[in-house]
């Protein structure tokens, strides 16, 4: 079988994140990294894989900017065989609809029997982008799993949502967002990391694969920002902030604070 | 005329409240477009008068699907064919998993912009304008879709339910031909309480705790301190999904919504689907070791420390305060 993991390359987590006010999208400039939820989408791969399911490919696909290469990179020293990139000047600013939309148009070509991804990408905080790419692909799809097993075609996985933990079956092929919870993703040694660039990586163009040029970027993207503001005021809390230096005066003020709010 | 379509989601012969939120939302947002709300309920948990009284809510018809429940898929297919043969332009999710999953599937079935954890939506020239916060809740933009419709997928709590608006919704049953791929998730159980029954929404002082304690037996410091406070400990998702913590314990998105008089975190990020939980408790209290944690953005007092070393002795010092 082939399982495809989908990654992305995101802000570095201590970049400051921020709007661009002329574009209206994240700036993504600084340094950047493979979005750490996708890390346990490979680790959940490599775990079939060693758990002696018939995995002969894992490839790791993503869309993004010449300088995703490098989450490629990072993705094949997690695990993934090779990779493709799906990058064109025409992809830039795409929403979630066209962004899944390109990235099935990817996975089509390649017919995988399982595509995995991570919960949300680190920037965006959106858990959609699974079902978009499964319903082009009329693929079943599953987010948010936390518990796998393959046995034979079947997927049978965990999930919590709103009223308790739900246990779904699926037969491959299927789209599936696994949680944070799944598994603890492994580090790479150094010859994988060393081993990862000389891994096949394809990159594709928005024709190579087919892609209506007219349904993505900011044009054939269906949603529009119109403004950016800020958040209502409110009124800053106290901080408390080396608070390990002097553990017994960090209590007392603890403690009056819970006195002044009549909480004791 | 542009309708606009709310999925119902419910378990147990109850409606989900944050459904029932969307729908009120979007009987007042139909009434400034020109157009009729309605709901959609797929599955067997009600039977037709209990529909009707969604009307309540505000929904004037209630498409009646019968089909399999708590999966994302089949809902797809029957919002397509509704919205279709219905001049509907809008579907409204009021959170939830199943929301985001059904929200997501329609968006690429429909080629519909979604925008999802909006906050607001309003009215403008016939068109709906969503407000969602982005970046941790330090922006919030203003989104309009282009093209033919739009998918909005709500925050936890939002908005609030209004059983004044409307009399009873007419129920309309409504066969769908699902499609193959939609029938292949199948759902063996649902709703399963792992771990033990805990209240958390009836408690006055709630002690939280977060991936920070480092392990499940460290719950004791949580626990030492909630009974120095005559309180009850809860949790975040991360650790309940770790088994440390029961899921009835669990604050934020997929758990309960709390609003205590004192909310006190251990160790806990405070991410957005954690926040939803318990952002109107009336006094929030944070111990983190990282000085960037989201959750002293919106914390009243904030402590930039190690909780191991600060928790024991916050408990000694309130018992030897409360025995003075
Ligand atoms: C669709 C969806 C639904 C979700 N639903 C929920 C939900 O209902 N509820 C929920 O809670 N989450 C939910 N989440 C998960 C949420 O995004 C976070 O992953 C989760 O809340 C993080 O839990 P945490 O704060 O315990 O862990 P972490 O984010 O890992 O934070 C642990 C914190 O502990 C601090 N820490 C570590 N050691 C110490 C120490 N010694 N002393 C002091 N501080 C320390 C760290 O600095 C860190 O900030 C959901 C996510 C998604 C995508």
């Amino acid at each position: 079988m082939k399982i495809a993991v989908l990654v992305k390359e995101v802000p570095d987590a201590a970049v400051e994140k921020r709007l661009d006010p002329a574009s209206k999208r994240i700036d993504r400039s600084g340094e950047k990294n493979l979005n750490p939820f996708d890390t346990h989408a490979l680790e959940a791969a490599v775990q079939l894989k060693e758990g002696g399911a018939p995995v002969e490919e894992i490839v790791a696909v993503t869309m993004g900017p010449d300088s995703s290469v490098r989450t490629l990179h990072k993705a094949v020293s997690l695990g993934a065989n090779r990779s493709i990139q799906l990058t064109d000047d025409a992809l830039a600013g795409s929403d979630v609809n066209a962004t899944g939309y390109a990235l099935a148009k990817v996975l089509e070509s390649e017919a995988p029997d399982l595509v995995l991804l991570g919960q949300q990408s680190d920037d965006g905080e959106n858990y959609t982008i699974g079902a978009v790419v499964a319903d082009h692909l009329q693929f079943p799809s599953l987010t948010q799993v936390v518990d796998l097993k393959l046995e034979g075609n079947t997927l049978t996985m965990k999930r919590q949502a709103e009223y308790g933990y739900d246990t779904v079956e699926v037969d491959l092929p299927a789209v599936i967002s696994v949680g944070d919870a799944l598994n603890e993703p492994r580090y790479p040694s150094l010859k994988d990391i060393m081993g990862a660039k000389k891994k096949p990586l394809d990159t594709k163009s928005a024709a190579d694969v087919g892609i209506d040029a007219g349904q993505v970027g900011e044009a054939g993207s269906k949603t529009e920002v119109l403004a950016i503001n800020p958040p209502p005021a409110k009124e800053a809390g106290e901080l408390i902030e080396d608070a390990d230096a002097d553990v017994d005066a960090t209590v007392a003020r603890i403690v009056s604070f819970l006195e002044e709010r009549k909480l004791i | 005329m542009a309708g606009i379509i709310v999925y119902v989601l419910g378990k147990d012969g109850e409606f989900n409240k944050n459904s029932l939120g969307a729908i009120s939302k979007a009987a007042q947002l139909a009434g400034e477009i020109g157009g009729e709300a309605s709901a959609v309920v797929v599955g067997e948990s009600f039977d037709d008068a209990k529909l009707a009284e969604l009307g309540k809510y505000g929904a004037a018809k209630v498409y009646k699907v019968t089909g399999p429940e708590g999966v994302a898929q089949p809902v797809v297919d029957a919002i397509e064919k509704i919205a279709t043969e219905n001049d509907i332009k809008y579907a409204l999710f009021g959170g939830g998993l199943l929301g985001f999953e059904i929200g997501a599937g329609l968006t690429a079935r429909l080629n519909w912009g979604v925008t999802a954890e909006a906050t607001g939506i309003r009215a403008e020239g016939g068109k709906l304008i969503v407000e969602r916060p982005v970046l941790q809740d330090s922006a919030i933009v203003d989104v309009a879709y282009k093209g033919d419709g739009g998918v909005i997928v709500s925050r936890l709590n939002a908005f609030e339910p209004n059983d004044s608006i409307g009399a009873a919704g007419e129920v309309v049953d409504t066969p769908v031909e699902f499609k193959e791929h939609s029938l292949r998730a199948k759902l063996v159980a649902r709703g399963v309480q792992e771990g033990a029954d805990v209240n958390i929404e009836d408690a006055d002082v709630i002690i939280a705790g977060g991936r920070g304690l480092g392990e499940a037996a460290n719950f004791s410091l949580a626990d030492d301190l909630a009974a120095s406070l005559g309180g009850t400990v809860a949790a975040t998702r991360a650790v309940v999904d770790a088994g440390w913590f029961p899921y009835a314990g669990q604050i934020g998105q997929t758990g309960k919504t709390v609003a205590p008089k004192l909310y006190l975190a251990l160790g806990i990020s405070g991410a957005i689907q954690h926040k939803v939980g318990m952002q109107a408790s009336e006094n929030i209290v944070a111990i983190n070791k990282d000085p960037n944690a989201p959750i002293f953005e919106f914390s009243d007092l904030g402590v930039v420390g190690d909780l191991h070393s600060i928790a024991p002795k916050l408990t000694e010092a309130i018992k030897a305060k409360k025995g003075a």
